[in-house]
């Protein structure tokens, strides 16, 4: 069985040696959803370094926006254009979480505020459940695909957009963050609260609009998954892993860095997929993970050893 | 010293007013045969749940408004109590304790799907209580030489077995030697679709074809296009995918989106997908096994035939498009009920369990008949193939109502 794994493994590496056109399908997947992941794993950093609440309902966030954008394509949107009303209502609904349940945990430990966000993801999925019912969605588009190589390789054109808006949201926040007052504010407060405060910023506000900004994200990330993927209530789960280990391996507050391991994570878990099997795609990215945090731990201890 | 009396008196009188309320409810308890059920009315399966549960009752209600059931002279009206197992096996089992020991009851009805139905199993074992299960399929619930648990339905390990064998019949009848059909699969890593794959294995290896691709798809993963991307470089003539709604609506679209396709595309979990209103034009041709389909000529004394089952159902729940078969071998489940508290003419849990066991009777839903592991070998799973966005049954030949489409064509 483990020879036959193992033959089954070269078997697959083969093709990719043969006939090389499959490694461009492999890529070009995995960019486009590793553009997805970067979406909500650069809102879970930006909220993770301003407020230094560990969001465990991002992936909720995420399957809200999803059926927001499914409720308003029902309606006759296109899901396009849904992704505007979507990320000003789940603005919104972060903005009322915020009030509600993240300022109350902001200043106590982090176990008390993991503890809220566990219970907020648990809340979020039984409503969705029992409002949208817990069939599996998915969002249609109505675009086409682009065949390229004679067929060989394919990639539909919502893929594309999606990849391209990922890209304008991205460059949008960065701008905000660095020439908007706004942005400065959010990254004084990200450094130092309390300095922060004696300068007169309202750190109160800046955490509320980090965390709607983060829960916009996540709904407009959400819309392209329904596109792209499937949306049901209790798939959130997965974004947040993904949100976590991205942000864990990237770093904190190294916002390009997120973005590349994202797309680098989305590209990972398709040629784990290709050459190991689909049950080897997570466990592919979360060993790496491990083997980063090791090689860190061991980057840090030699640090110390040499300031000893 | 009259105010004492009074009282004594009153105290009497109520005490007597009492016991005639606890007798005459014991009187309207003892006319009717209360059922205990634990299913999902939350969580994950609440779907299904609601479709057992709709199925439960509305055999109920048929099998009361035909008059109930005769036992020695005496007729009982069937009744059901329901728990919510919040779609988890440890609280279907907790569930189950209660309805046993704090209820009193009986005679149980199965929970929604196999994995709340292997944890219920060892508890009515446990009290040797008798349960008639219509929604658990797993092969591996059989396996366990349990002696109070029967299913009205077919194992889940041939679920995509006769697909397996129609693809031979094909390839035979194209001049085509069985043993070069190549198989390309994923299924999810569940006990379910790790049976149904079994299944697919054991009936490749009885014809020689080999399985070019075996992929297995975590459970929180939606994505299956690296699986997809190595079909297509291999090109096998026989796909295969299980995955519950979520594998079945993923490997529709992105099977689509990648433009790959074979000779036989099969799946498990097409209806609960809804991949014919969902995806139209890219589910044409996909063969889907099922438990049951209103047009099979099967028939009963209850029901009628399937397709009076069907029409009695829509007609009674306005919220349903069509009959899902979980909703009609809940309804079959009861049926077997009836019939064995009918033979078996006591309340006695032992004789119910012997004349459970000793069940041979057809029912709209297929015939039923018991293998000492308690499933059902008397019915075979039908596939049918989506043919101008309907489910038409393709095979076996014996109830086909169209010839297959074969090979498939590519969607546009």
């Amino acid at each position: 069985m483990r020879v036959g794994a193992i033959a089954s493994m070269w078997d697959n590496i083969q093709i990719l040696v043969t006939a090389p056109v499959f490694n461009i399908q492999l890529w070009l997947n995995g960019l486009s959803i590793g553009a997805v992941f970067a979406l909500a794993a650069y809102g879970l950093a930006l909220v993770w370094g301003v407020t230094s609440v560990k969001n465990l309902a991002q992936g909720d966030f995420v399957m809200l926006g999803g059926y927001l954008g499914y409720e308003l394509s029902r309606h006759g949107v296109h899901p396009i254009v849904a992704i505007v009303p979507v990320g000003a209502l789940m603005f919104g609904y972060g903005w009322l979480i915020y009030k509600l349940i993240i300022r109350r945990v902001i200043q106590l430990d982090l176990f008390t505020s993991l503890l809220a966000t566990f219970g907020l993801a648990i809340t979020m999925q039984q409503v969705m459940n029992l409002v949208f019912g817990p069939d599996v969605r998915t969002l249609k588009s109505g675009f086409g695909r682009f065949d390229m190589f004679g067929g060989m390789v394919d990639i539909t054109q919502i893929r594309v957009i999606a990849f391209g808006m990922c890209a304008v949201l991205a460059v949008a926040m960065v701008l905000f963050l660095r020439k908007s007052r706004m942005g400065q504010a959010i990254r004084a407060t990200a450094q130092d609260p309390r300095a922060a405060r004696v300068l007169g910023v309202n750190t109160d506000l800046v955490y509320a609009l980090t965390f709607s900004i983060n829960s916009a994200i996540c709904g407009v990330a959400g819309v392209i998954i329904a596109m792209i993927w499937v949306i049901q209530p209790f798939y959130g789960i997965a974004y947040s892993v993904r949100a976590f280990v991205i942000v864990t391996a990237a770093g904190l507050g190294n916002f390009p860095a997120v973005i590349v391991t994202a797309l680098g994570l989305g590209v990972i878990e398709q040629y784990a997929g290709f050459v190991l099997g689909a049950q080897f795609q997570q466990a592919t990215v979360v060993s790496l993970l491990l083997i980063i945090l090791i090689w860190r731990q061991l980057l840090l201890r030699r640090h110390r050893l040499a300031l000893q | 010293m009259k105010v004492q009396i009074s009282n004594t008196v009153r105290l009497t009188g109520a005490a007597a007013v009492a016991a005639a309320l606890a007798f005459s409810g014991q009187a309207a308890a003892a006319d009717t045969i209360t059922l205990g059920s634990a299913i999902s009315i939350t969580g994950k399966y609440s779907q299904e749940g609601k479709n057992a549960s709709d199925g439960y009752n509305f055999g109920v209600k048929r099998i009361n408004e035909m008059g109930g059931v005769k036992i020695n002279g005496k007729t009982y009206k069937l009744a059901i109590k329901y728990y919510d197992d919040e779609s988890t096996p440890a609280r279907t089992a907790q569930l189950l304790e209660r309805i046993i020991n704090q209820d009193g009851i009986k005679y149980i009805l199965g929970p929604y799907g196999s994995g709340p139905t292997k944890a219920a199993a060892p508890v009515t074992e446990k009290y040797k209580i008798p349960m008639v299960e219509a929604e658990g399929a797993s092969r591996s619930l059989f396996t366990q030489g349990y002696r109070y648990m029967f299913a009205a339905l077919s194992t889940s390990d041939q679920y995509l077995s006769p697909v397996i064998e129609l693809a031979a019949e094909l390839a035979k009848k194209s001049g085509k030697n069985p043993s070069d059909m190549k198989i390309g699969m994923a299924f999810e890593n569940d006990p379910f679709s790790l049976d149904v794959r079994q299944g697919v294995v054991d009936e490749a290896k009885k014809y020689g074809m080999k399985i070019v691709v075996d992929d297995k798809m975590p459970r929180d993963l939606s994505d299956i296009s690296a699986t997809l991307t190595k079909i297509k470089a291999l090109r096998p003539d026989i796909l295969a995918f299980s995955g519950h709604t979520k594998g079945a609506t993923t490997a529709t679209r992105q099977m689509k989106e990648l433009g790959v396709n074979a000779s036989i595309v099969a799946m498990t979990h097409c209806e609960s997908a809804k991949l014919t209103s969902q995806f139209s034009a890219a589910s044409e041709g996909i063969l889907c096994p099922t438990q049951w389909a209103e047009t099979l000529k099967y028939k009963d004394g209850v029901f009628g035939t399937a397709m009076d089952y069907n029409k009695a159902f829509l007609a009674a729940h306005k919220e349903y498009k069509i009959v899902p078969y979980q909703v009609a071998q809940a309804s079959a489940v009861i049926e077997i009920w009836a019939d064995a508290l009918r033979r078996a003419q006591s309340l006695d849990t032992e004789k119910l369990r012997d004349a459970l066991a000793a069940t041979d009777m057809d029912t709209f839903y297929g015939h039923i008949k018991f293998s000492a592991a308690g499933n059902n070998i008397a019915k075979p799973m039908v596939l049918r193939q989506i043919q101008d966005g309907k489910y038409v049954v393709v095979a076996p030949t014996k109830y086909a109502s169209e010839p297959v489409v074969y090979p498939r064509k590519a969607p546009m």
